[in-house]
């Protein structure tokens, strides 16, 4: 308690002086920097240069054909022809080529950025921890010994989401959409888990990009509707309402066709916009730091402080978010199989 | 008079920004109401029936998750009001 109170005055004497900060700190480049896709991996900044992983860059535009470069050599500005459209161009940031009348032309862009490393990385730890756990069950009996370590913290982890969520809402056939479910539930775990890391190889804001959640969810569409028995869709187009809800006009049919697009949209947008916000919140409890950086050491550090312990507790409401979304997407998904497979109640 | 037009002014430079945090406040206190409301009633039976308190915490969970995600997807428009 005395030293605090010696931090404290020692703080209170250096208020008259003030840190001036030699550019402003621009907050909007700070979050989007960190939550956005870029062509190379920002790591830090040493002495003021950049420390970035450069990423390969493959384009196909229709005048070159296939480019395959390292970002890099984008940094000097033009490269080959291509360049990176500045800011206020439609496609501000991005790699675009110069068309034969001066124009911005953006070519097929197939580049590895700093999502797609994510992407890899993350499915890369995805495959290795459950290949090891199978790997466990191949060489030892299951009905002898239990397994320790990682195929003991996988198989737990399994045994719930499978007993618990997929088995009650799937049905009689959940063997067949178990895998799934169980992919899709370690995916977006381990890679809403490595977006709260703040070192490479972690910290890629994988699943707040929606792209990657359209996917996820385009997917868990396709497993309700390719597999759906006769009874869903005759559900979907001849509903069991009074006939002029779907006779002249198909009023019901086609609120139930925009249902079956609805329910795979909202998992993609609660995924996304759960992940994102979460972001952007840790990304502001950090730029308290940076803001405040002009009113004087003791404003700076005990806001500091605050920004440091506001920061832990949103990351460890991250891990909790990160979990429940995970469970929450393979439990509507398996809950959406379910219903695509219901034998018609006997009359 | 002048102060009508100052205002009119103010307003048709900052209306998107000011929507779009306005927005983001009802969007909070509405998630806020909803999920406040939701552990009203989890405790009460947990206090009522504390042997089925686990179950009810997993429910409890997911529905706060689901009421969020509503939240959230107003939170995105109302960012890209802020943002475009």
């Amino acid at each position: 308690m005395k030293k605090l109170r010696l931090i404290f005055a020692a703080l209170l004497a250096l208020l008259p002086l003030s840190l001036r900060a030699e550019e402003e700190f621009d907050m909007q480049s700070f979050i989007f920097g960190h939550i956005g896709d870029a062509y190379e991996w920002h790591i830090t900044e040493i002495k003021g240069r950049p420390v970035s992983i450069p990423l390969p860059v493959i384009v196909h535009s229709k005048t070159r054909g296939w480019q395959c470069f390292l970002s890099s050599k984008l940094e000097e500005g033009e490269y080959r022809g291509f360049h990176i459209a500045p800011a206020g161009s439609k496609y501000e940031g991005k790699v675009v080529e110069t068309g034969a009348d001066g124009s911005e032309i953006r070519p097929f862009d197939l580049s590895i950025t700093k999502n797609v490393l994510g992407l890899m990385v993350g499915s890369l730890l995805v495959v290795v921890l459950i290949l090891s756990t199978a790997r466990w069950y191949r060489k030892h009996d299951a009905l002898e010994e239990a397994p320790t370590g990682v195929p003991g913290l996988v198989e737990m982890l399994v045994a719930s989401i499978t007993d618990d969520v997929i088995k009650d809402a799937v049905g009689k056939d959940y063997e067949k959409y178990a895998p799934y479910l169980l992919t899709v539930f370690f995916f977006i775990l381990i890679n809403n888990l490595l977006g709260i890391v703040p070192f490479f190889p972690g910290g890629a804001n994988v699943t707040g990009n929606i792209a990657v959640t359209l996917v996820l969810a385009l997917f868990t569409f396709l497993m309700v509707n390719l597999f759906g028995n006769k009874h869903y869709y005759k559900d979907i187009f001849w509903p069991d309402v009074p006939v002029f809800l779907k006779a002249p006009l198909p009023i019901m049919p086609l609120i139930e066709i925009l249902g079956m697009f609805t329910k795979p949209f909202s998992l993609m947008v609660r995924l996304f916009a759960n992940m994102l916000a979460g972001h952007i919140m840790i990304l502001c409890a950090v730029a308290i730091i940076f803001l405040t950086a002009e009113l004087g050491p003791l404003l700076n550090g005990s806001l500091g402080l605050v920004a440091v312990l506001f920061g832990i507790f949103l990351d460890c409401l991250e891990f909790l978010v990160a979990f429940i979304q995970a469970y929450v997407f393979t439990m509507l998904s398996s809950v959406f199989i379910g219903l695509a497979h219901q034998e018609p109640e006997a009359e | 008079m002048v102060l009508f037009t100052l205002l009119q002014a103010t307003m048709a430079a900052a209306l998107p920004k000011a929507a779009g945090a306005i927005g983001a406040a009802a969007v909070a206190f509405a998630a806020a109401f909803g999920i406040g409301k939701l552990a009203r009633y989890v405790m009460e039976a947990s206090a009522r029936q504390p042997e089925i308190a686990g179950g009810l915490r997993t429910t409890a969970i997911i529905v706060g998750a689901l009421i969020e995600g509503v939240c959230l997807f107003a939170v995105i428009v109302c960012l890209l009001t802020l943002f475009r």
